[in-house]
């Protein structure tokens, strides 16, 4: 029976520990064999937390037999993958970076305590690129995660390792963050279901930060019904996030209806023509004529914005960054440079330049230029005024259409090393989801084929706290397309 | 050459909130380092910043006590730089929309009124402590640094002035009109020796008009250094002018001990702070019914409280000054004003003897042993010619060093003046048989004689005799 628990999806396992079926140790022992299996070639984890997962499963089936499951346990023993960027009391949280190579954190994140509330048990800290910069996960210090589908390709990034975890059933969901896309382009290069949320709908304490005004935490599941589930664990007010929502509770699962029939979507002019792969706008246009079928009318649309959008994003995420990593220095925490040094600035120096990888530095370079005196105009208050464009653009769009579609990606999963000499090609992989951080609103990624024998994603954005509007759509595109190919990986242990 | 001097100040107050700015954390002065401190206050990775209610209150109530207009919708700015007692790195500040700005404080000087400009009161969090070990005593230099976090994330209202000030007197008496306003208005502690009350200053010295170079410095840790570094830079840029040098635009450095100022080097002065938006907070979007709330908040300040000591009870405007200068000294006189007594000869008493003895024994006026109405009782005596003057003098230390009551420390010691005529006359008339010779030049009108039979009649009632009605018999009896 365990053989089969990986690629259940996670409300299955949970209907399976709920009727006793298998206990939450016998599904967490399931993953972390099929981890063993698989890990050697993914490399989706940078630590995992077997023992610590073993322990909770073990005290949730305690928790079951005495019948003290609580209303909120709703997905009891649920094994999950937590990435890296989201802090972790007590377990080791690197951010990908050699300078949290082993920072312990005292706190759990916001989303962390919640999904632990519900009764998931968690796997493992995926990896990621560090710090989240990246659309690969071959920035990553732990070293690169390869792609369930074909293992000479990247996953994505910078969610790759909880994208690749979920696709080559090392966990049957995770928690993934997004900053321009790092949770929706992973889900679509690996084939899987990914959402960033509304901005301030997830709290982001015990994320940390990358771009503070652009991140957010959302769920990475194998199906839409999984993410409604994940989705209404972690949304919510936190009172420790001042830019957290104020809204009531939400019951996206309960409330997810395949029921589309009448509604809008237009498709994206900007985003599916010019620079998207031949294959992968076949595929995307095989959706939408699919979404016509389930009698969403379609019409394409303009937002000329847009085609600003990566190099607003480009000065204001690494102008964020390079604040928000600043305390990273050695002085109370973390890495610190082992050579000697005369004072505390040649300190601060040594230890930044042994800490921190190429991206994260050029990331920095580039923010900190953008905000210096005399530049700040030029760039920083230029790339705002851009994104009050791109507020605008799509605000007339909700005039007009329920929802905006468009490819996630401009490509399928690309080579491993591919794009690493050139980080303009690699920024490019965000093109299309860009927008969506910069404007704040919600937007999920669903499997809608194969090109070349690897996935293509279709992206679906909607308005502010249109969440429910996002899931109903994407749940019935993914019933009328049947999209339920699995990666290669999948039997590549048995054939080993 | 004609020789102007320029100077502004800028005013970090700690705000005596119970929590920190940012988290939850005491903000109790002292306490093991480190031990007032959490992942927030600290910058661990992950955290976010929720700012203080009760310290946006304290500050807007500050921008209106300086007459300064509250902005409908002021935004937090980051304030970039490293430095080991910076958690984050970067201090989450105020930059181009403060939460106040655009008031004016005016201070009554010798003979004339000075308006001070306020730029702007805002909001901003502090930084920790270090302590640099080493020869230098500075991070220069330094062979290891410690760092207390405890003050890291207190609230810290910054009031910035316009350069309205002309001379280093003038400076003192804002910084301590300033400091009376905050005490007034109960949103800080006010020790500049604790390092809750700071100030920089701004200096420069026009010629014959034309704007001369702005110093900055730093490092003022009482009025009086302020006084003295403003003093001694102000001289220094006069001399530097007068000799025909430029003065150089830069950061300088107060050293109380050595009474000089001395330049900064390059690494402690002006970086490029990149400020930007603090993206993790919201902006302060204060209701105008709030505001009117913090408005009927604000209690008399220290000026109107003077002006009406003025006219309400007749103080001559320098006492007034003084009594205002310290709300806790102008409460205890009103109390004592309480006990219906003169309120003139209340101040003139607090004013001289009582913050003589307070200064003295090194105690502040809120733990005076002397009760306000103890101190009515003093005057009291005096007024009914029960002591004299010189009397209660002695009574009022006796008072103030045991805590008993002026009326009973007169009773027990039998201290009331001899009042009685028939009782004194029957002194004066043994005096005057006593002392023939002054008795006889007294009756040749020398005055001299009159003060030594004074001294008589004194020493035999061992200074109990009522030196008024003393005085007139000697003349009565004594007349030319």
């Amino acid at each position: 029976m365990s053989a089969d628990i990986p690629y259940k999806d996670a409300l299955s396992i949970a209907a399976l520990i709920r009727e006793r079926e298998i206990s939450a140790l016998e599904a967490t022992e399931a993953f972390l064999a099929r981890i063993e299996e698989v890990e050697p070639r993914v490399h989706a984890y940078i630590n995992l937390a077997a023992e610590r997962a073993r322990d909770s499963a073990a005290g949730i089936d305690r928790m079951l037999q005495k019948g003290q499951a609580l209303l909120q346990h709703r997905y009891a023993g649920v094994p999950i993958a937590i990435k890296d960027v989201l802090s972790t009391k007590g377990f080791t949280t690197t951010c990908g970076s050699r300078i949290l190579e082993n920072f312990v954190p005292v706190y759990d994140a916001t989303a962390v305590e919640r999904v632990s509330e519900a009764g998931t048990v968690m796997l493992g800290k995926a990896n990621m690129d560090e710090f989240a910069m990246g659309s690969s996960t071959e920035n990553s210090y732990f070293g690169p995660t390869s792609n369930p589908w074909d293992l000479e390709r990247v996953p994505g990034g910078s969610s790759g390792g909880s994208a690749a975890a979920v696709a080559a059933g090392e966990a049957p969901w995770a928690l993934g963050s997004d900053t321009g896309g790092s949770i929706r382009q992973p889900a679509a290069l690996c084939g899987i279901v990914g959402m960033k949320p509304t901005y301030g709908l997830v709290s982001r304490y015990g994320l940390v930060a990358f771009a503070s005004s652009l991140d957010q935490v959302g769920p990475m599941t194998l199906n839409v019904p999984d993410c409604a589930a994940l989705l209404g664990v972690i949304a919510g007010h936190d009172p420790r996030d001042s830019t957290s929502i104020q809204q009531p509770p939400m019951d996206y699962l309960g409330s997810l209806s395949s029921e589309v029939r009448g509604m809008k979507a237009g498709v994206v002019r900007e985003l599916s023509s010019e620079g998207i792969e031949p294959g992968v706008l076949d595929s995307f246009k095989r959706a939408v004529e699919v979404l016509e079928g389930l009698g969403v009318s379609c019409e394409e649309v303009s937002l000329p914005s847009f085609s600003y959008g990566l190099s607003a994003y480009y000065l204001i995420a690494p102008a964020e960054a390079s604040s928000n990593l600043a305390r990273f220095d050695g002085v109370r925490y973390g890495f610190r440079t082992d050579a000697e040094v005369d004072d505390i600035w040649e300190m601060y120096d040594r230890t930044r330049a042994e800490g921190f990888g190429p991206e994260v530095k050029r990331r920095i370079m580039l923010g900190t230029y953008a905000l210096s005196a005399g530049y700040y105009d030029a760039y920083y208050a230029q790339a705002q005024k851009i994104r009050t464009l791109i507020v605008r653009d799509y605000g007339r769009a909700w005039e007009s259409y329920d929802v905006l579609v468009s490819p996630t990606s401009p490509s399928v999963a690309f080579r491993l090393g591919e794009k690493t000499a050139d980080p303009l090609s690699m920024y490019l992989s965000d093109i299309c989801t860009i927008p969506v951080n910069l404007a704040g609103i919600p937007a999920l990624s669903l499997p809608c084929g194969l090109s070349e024998g690897l996935p293509v994603g279709f992206q679906v954005m909607g308005p502010p706290l249109a969440e429910q509007k996002l899931l109903d759509i994407a749940y019935a595109l993914e019933q009328a397309l049947g999209f339920d190919a699995l990666p290669p990986v999948a039997s590549a242990g048995e054939v080993a | 050459m004609g020789f102007e001097t320029v100077i502004g100040l800028e005013i970090h107050a700690e705000l005596a909130t119970e929590s920190k700015m940012f988290c939850g954390c005491s903000t109790d002065f002292g306490g093991e380092p480190n031990s007032r401190t959490c992942p927030v206050c600290l910058g661990h990775p992950g955290v976010l910043p929720v700012a203080n209610r009760e310290a946006v209150a304290s500050t807007i109530l500050l921008g209106l006590a300086l007459r300064c207009a509250v902005t409908p919708r002021s935004v937090f700015h980051r304030k970039n730089y490293f430095y080991p007692d910076m958690p984050k790195n970067f201090q989450i500040s105020q930059y181009d929309v403060p939460l106040t700005s655009g008031g004016t404080l005016s201070m009554d000087m010798e003979g004339y009124t000075r308006e001070v400009g306020i730029t702007r009161v805002h909001l901003e969090e502090d930084t920790g402590k270090s302590i640099h070990i080493g020869e230098s005593g500075r991070i220069h230099g330094a062979d290891f640094s410690l760092e207390d976090f405890n003050r890291a994330g207190i609230p810290l209202a910054e009031i910035v002035t316009e350069p309205d000030m002309r001379s280093p007197e003038e400076a003192r008496v804002f910084m301590q009109l300033l400091r009376a306003t905050l005490e007034y208005l109960g949103i800080s502690d006010c020790k500049m020796e604790e390092g809750s009350l700071r100030c920089d200053a701004n200096i420069s010295v026009s010629v014959d008009g034309r704007p001369g170079t702005k110093v900055e410095i730093k490092n003022m840790n009482s009025f009086r250094s302020l006084f003295r570094a403003l003093s001694f830079e102000e001289e220094r840029q006069r001399t530097e002018l007068g000799l025909g040098h430029e003065v150089v635009q830069e950061t300088r450095h107060w050293d109380d001990a050595a009474g000089v100022t001395h330049p900064l080097r390059s690494k402690e002065e002006a970086f490029d702070y990149r400020y930007f938006p603090e993206p993790d907070l919201v902006p302060i979007e204060p209701d105008l019914e709030w505001v009117e709330e913090l408005r009927g908040r604000l209690p008399e300040l220290p000026r109107a409280r003077r002006n009406r000591f003025e006219a309400e009870y007749g103080l001559p405007g320098e006492i007034s000054a003084m009594l205002t200068g310290e709300k806790a000294l102008a409460d205890y006189f009103e109390e004592a004003v309480a006990s219906g007594q003169d309120p003139v000869a209340l101040a003139k008493w607090i004013a001289g003897d009582l913050v003589a003895l307070l200064n003295e024994a090194v105690v502040p006026i809120q733990a005076c042993p002397v009760h306000p109405r103890g101190l009515g009782e003093l005057v009291a005596l005096v007024a009914q010619r029960i002591i004299s003057g010189k009397m209660a003098k002695d009574v009022l230390r006796e008072a103030f060093e045991t805590g008993k009551g002026p009326e009973r420390i007169v009773r027990e010691k039998g201290l009331a003046q001899i009042e009685d005529e028939g009782e004194l006359e029957a002194v004066v008339d043994r005096v005057i048989e006593e002392n023939p010779d002054a008795a006889s030049d007294m009756r040749e009108g020398k005055e001299q004689a009159l003060k030594f039979l004074m001294g008589r009649v004194m020493k035999a009632t061992r200074g109990k005799a009522n030196p008024e009605l003393a005085t007139s018999l000697i003349r009565k009896k004594l007349s030319p």
